[in-house]
């Protein structure tokens, strides 16, 4: 099997897997705890989140480790909603962002809060005008993700950030989940106060993420109780998960710094060979590689539906997706291809290969082979 | 030096078991559930296997079984997700009681903060609520009460069967934290009048950040985490499978065992306090004389210090605890033992110690006779 799915999680790399059993056996004690066993374990925590702040360019009190990508995203968006309700109720996001940022703002809405969400053009991505325009006198926070799970689409994150910096009271949450170790980010650089992460898609393990919190930003914690993480986040601490998650962070930044290129080459050459379905085949992840991140490709067959074309490419020894593996109804056009075609049929149709760093140039070889093979198969039937 | 853990109520070792359980799903079922594929399909399975295991435990079906990232996550969706689901309609108040775990106590606080009312139950010398005053603070716009079923700190067992009947007579939720409860207490919500019951993997030989909320199937709430579909849109987020395939293997090993431990604990206690006895080391029993968990021992040694007391015991190779882990490095006078009403002394000398199911009667021997040593130099030195 070739998986070609990394976008909805990824596998875990041994030296993650060796290191979280170890602590699980080892290191077994809640950091709370004030004798040995609970010393031990808080001082195992308190080098995870030294080398998760190093690798993210942070401090270590700016990390908040949570259970996922979407706690932290729930946690910023909620956080700053009830700490700064008195303040203002004004919201701003995109068209495209992961459910667990659209749907908490549309619980937000019904919570009394009003939220813009902006449009993205045909690239997938919001113009930082746009941004600026949006702004009000009550606006609290400006949520954009950096890189687009179903399309790879690049935000300009930066540039954003860069104007927001004129708007101190206005806070800025970026959802980095898809980024992180894949393309160049910043928090500090780029004025970042939250920015969300989550240990399955960089090799890490499952159930635990992590909420960058910039100094000096109070927020509402969204799971209250023993008030660990700095009272931002209460539960006993997965202190393997968490272990994990930091050595994830690391391992998949030195990948990233010794295989600079590695993305792109596989995407050019997946590009490529889409290309020459001509317009059978409609590519909707932006090439360049401003625009977007080369992990992520996504494309249409219109006519063909995606499960058909995806079970049958499984036969072949290829695991990819439609759109995001958390949205639910089968069939439904993806909101993220309506928003940047507005094309239904489009928006219906779409594929998602996303490589790691273990993909090879053979890898996609034989991808674009089975799908060759496959989908010519399709459309010969059909036309029958 | 062995070290004897005496802390189970804090958190307790993985299960050998539990670890082999869940390494294949760190390996080769590394898929997403969520995906349609049949990697995602394989792991979608486990999870459900799991589900039924956990919810078999409770006597429920696996579709009222909500997988969290713990005990924590689980309380606080068992109150923040009925009171905004139903604010709306006028529902704005709560009850629960001054000895909850803070996961509890502090959700309430924040809910108080955003504008909803609580009312904080007392309690009585041994730790125990009241079902009248529970019966008595249920007001019109009452949406939930939540009483824990064993207490963390002193054991005490609270009248869940009799509150929980009040509360279905009254028309309110009936939320109870059976995190320490589980896996020593038979729990049956079968017959249990209970709506909503939070329970945690790494209290029972489990694995970190994983737990689950019972959720009766006619409760109305929103989920707490918003986001994908996951847990039947009840709580988003890509499961922990892992995680959940370790609690379920936790569960099953923790009921095939669960009435052997009880007699094991209930058997240490009393090897403990006979020690103790036996040595003539003056101590109170803190917590109910009937009503209490078997692996809770709370007592007092009046004109010790606990803080020096602990750090003694620590020395000398012993984990035990104030109580509540969850104070966060410092050691706070315990709310619970404070609303229980003892004596500054009593209050001030508490220590917890509590079993699990590598401790053998050697080392609960052993443990009891150096607390002895401890407390009988401490005394001599003031
Ligand atoms: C962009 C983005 N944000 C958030 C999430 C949610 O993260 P998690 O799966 O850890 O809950 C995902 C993945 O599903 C994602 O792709
Ligand atoms: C009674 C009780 N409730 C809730 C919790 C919190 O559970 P968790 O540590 O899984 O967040 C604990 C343990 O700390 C507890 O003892």
């Amino acid at each position: 099997m070739i998986y070609l799915d990394h976008a909805a999680t990824t596998p875990p790399h041994p030296d993650v897997v060796k290191a979280v059993t170890e602590a699980m056996t080892r290191f077994y004690g809640n950091p709370s705890s004030l004798h040995k066993a609970g010393a031990e374990a808080g001082r195992v925590l308190q080098q995870a989140r030294e080398v998760a702040a190093r690798a993210l360019g942070v401090s270590p009190g700016e990390i908040v480790f949570t259970s996922s990508g979407t706690e932290s995203n729930n946690a910023a968006l909620k956080g700053v909603a009830f700490q700064y309700r008195d303040r203002g109720r004004h919201i701003v996001t995109t068209m495209v962002e992961h459910p667990a940022v659209y749907r908490v703002a549309k619980q937000l809405e019904e919570l009394g809060f009003s939220v813009t969400y902006l449009p993205v053009d045909r690239t997938g991505r919001v113009s930082p005008d746009d941004v600026e325009r949006a702004l009000r006198d009550d606006t609290l926070l400006v949520s954009i993700m950096h890189v687009n799970n179903e399309t790879g689409s690049l935000q300009p994150i930066a540039e954003i950030g860069r104007r927001l910096k004129r708007y101190p009271k206005v806070l800025f949450h970026v959802d980095a989940v898809q980024s992180f170790g894949k393309v160049p980010l910043d928090p500090k650089g780029w004025g970042i106060d939250l920015l969300s992460l989550t240990g399955h898609k960089l090799r890490g393990p499952r159930g635990v993420g992590l909420l960058y919190v910039r100094e000096g930003v109070t927020l509402f914690p969204l799971l209250a109780g023993g008030g660990q993480e700095g009272g931002l986040r209460s539960g006993t601490e997965n202190v393997p998960g968490i272990v994990g998650m930091a050595k994830a962070m690391r391992l998949i930044r030195e990948e990233q710094a010794a295989k600079p290129d590695h993305f792109a080459r596989l995407k050019r050459r997946l590009v490529a060979g889409l290309r020459a379905w001509g317009d059978r085949v409609l590519l909707n992840s932006p090439e360049r590689d401003e625009e977007a991140a080369p992990h992520i490709v996504n494309f249409s067959v219109p006519g063909i539906k995606p499960e058909v074309l995806l079970h049958a490419l499984e036969e072949e020894g290829y695991l990819l997706s439609t759109k995001s593996a958390c949205s639910s109804k089968k069939d439904e056009p993806s909101r993220v291809l309506m928003a940047m075609f507005g094309d239904e049929e489009r928006a219906r149709t779409g594929i998602r290969v996303s490589f790691g760093y273990e993909t090879t140039e053979r890898d996609v070889d034989g991808f674009l082979a089975a799908l060759e093979k496959r989908l010519s198969e399709l459309l010969a039937w059909m036309k029958g | 030096m062995t070290t004897i853990y005496l802390d189970h109520a804090a958190t307790t070792p993985v299960h050998p078991d539990v670890v082999a359980a869940m390494v294949p799903y760190f390996q080769e079922h590394f898929g997403n559930p969520s995906s349609i594929h049949g990697f995602g399909r394989k792991v979608r399975l486990a999870i459900e296997d799991a589900r039924e295991t956990v919810a078999r435990a409770l006597g429920t079906e696996p579709s009222r079984i909500v997988f969290t990232s713990g005990g924590t996550e689980a309380d606080n969706l068992a109150l923040f997700g009925p009171a905004f689901a139903h604010r709306g309609a006028g529902k704005t108040h709560l009850v629960t009681t001054e000895i909850e775990h803070h996961a509890v106590l502090e959700t309430c606080q924040h809910l108080e903060r955003l504008g909803f009312s609580v009312t904080y139950l007392p309690v009585d010398r041994t730790g125990r609520v009241n079902p009248d005053d529970v019966a008595r603070a249920i007001r019109p716009e009452t949406v939930l009460v939540s009483v824990m079923y064993g207490n963390n700190e002193v054991g005490t067992i609270q009248p869940v069967a009799e509150i929980g009947r009040i509360c279905r007579e009254r028309g309110v939720y009936f939320h109870t934290d059976a995190v320490q409860a589980f896996g020593v207490e038979p729990i049956d919500v079968a017959t249990l009048p209970v709506d909503l019951l939070t329970i945690s993997a790494h209290k029972i030989g489990g694995p970190k950040g994983v737990g689950a909320l019972y959720v009766r199937r006619d409760v109305v709430m929103f989920p707490h985490l918003f986001g994908g579909a996951q847990e039947r849109k009840r709580r988003a987020g890509t499961e922990n499978v892992p995680g959940i395939i370790g609690f379920a293997k936790a569960v099953e090993i923790a009921m095939a065992e669960r009435a052997a431990r009880r007699e094991r604990y209930l058997g240490f206690r009393r090897l403990m306090l006979s020690v103790w006895e036996a040595r003539g080391i003056d101590y109170v029993l803190n917590g109910h004389p009937e009503a209490f968990l078997p692996h809770v021992l709370n007592v007092s040694f009046p004109g010790v210090d606990t803080e020096t007391l602990l750090m003694n015991l620590d020395l000398a190779g012993i984990a035990a605890s104030s109580g509540s882990a969850c104070t966060s490095g410092s050691l706070e006078r315990s709310h619970v033992l404070k609303a229980m009403g003892l004596p500054p002394e009593v209050v001030g000398s508490a220590v917890r110690f509590s079993f699990g199911p590598a401790n053998t009667e050697e080392n609960v021997r052993e443990a009891a006779e150096r607390v002895a040593e401890i407390v009988q130099r401490l005394r001599r030195r003031k």
